[in-house]
């Protein structure tokens, strides 16, 4: 369980590389600084590649969550 | 901020060697990265209006291709127990299989079905998508001339051809740029 709250999900769920990530940045630009994006992806690939988006964008990577396969990411939008 | 420019020259014709220069410029445009791609040689038939539907992989002088069936191929009884068994025996398709009439195609057609199984992109997609973030797709005037190929043949949405000083010129134009040969 996550401990910070979406304001939108985006399921990347059967993508592959590159797809969640550049499915993150569209979702993203469509949010407001400040409010979090939830993404979930099965592409193993995603678990560093999503922390090397938000490190090159600036967008915050809040939190990480594992589970049953799944890569669940919390990404704050930069202000 | 300093300006930060990828530059990839997309030179290889067949399916397998689209992936990669679509796949990184993308991926660097959504990186906050100005990037372009120039298409020179058989690089150009992925975004020619025809051949790019018609990319292939090549079994004969690939000794790296693995005999892979795709996933939903192997979940059919009996037929998926035999995929098995061929991919058990034989780590690649066999060299000399390569010049049987329409292997090329059925290797293609596999491939095919297993990108689509793994979620990945097609080609067509991952250039609307380089298209979206602003890549610049850039055919070379040199090699279109050398093909025949004329500016309307060629996908919508490119750049003017352009040759090696304007390529060049792009890349350096930045304060960090880079170039990759793909």
């Amino acid at each position: 369980m996550a401990s910070v709250t979406a304001d939108k999900t985006l399921d990347t769920s059967g993508l592959n590389c590159p797809l969640p990530v550049l499915k993150t940045k569209k979702a993203l630009e469509e949010l407001q600084p400040g409010q979090v994006l939830e993404v979930i992806s099965t592409d193993p690939g995603s678990k560093a590649d999503i922390p090397a988006f938000c490190q090159r964008t600036g967008h915050e990577l809040v939190e990480t969550v594992e589970e049953g396969g799944k890569y669940i990411f919390y990404i704050k939008k930069k202000g | 901020m300093a300006t930060e420019r990828l530059a990839i020259i997309a030179s290889k014709g067949t399916l397998d060697w689209a992936y990669p220069p679509l796949i990184l410029a993308s991926t660097a445009a959504s990186l906050g990265i100005e990037t372009a791609i120039f298409f020179t040689f058989y690089g150009l038939n992925v975004i020619h209006k025809e051949k790019m539907k018609q990319l292939k992989i090549a079994p004969v002088g690939n000794p790296g291709m693995p005999m892979a069936f795709p996933p939903s191929v192997k979940k059919t009884p009996v037929v998926g127990q035999l995929a098995g068994l061929m991919e058990a025996i034989f780590p690649g398709p066999p060299q000399l299989m390569g010049v049987i009439p329409g292997m090329t195609d059925f290797m293609t057609a596999m491939m095919k079905k297993t990108m689509k199984d793994h979620g990945v992109a097609s080609v067509e997609e991952l250039i609307e998508l380089c298209k979206e973030a602003d890549v610049k797709l850039i055919p070379c005037q040199m090699t279109m001339e050398l093909f025949g190929y004329k500016y309307e043949d060629l996908i919508d949405g490119l750049e003017p051809p352009g040759g090696a000083a304007t390529f060049i010129n792009y890349v350096l134009e930045a304060d960090k740029p880079m170039i990759l040969f793909v």
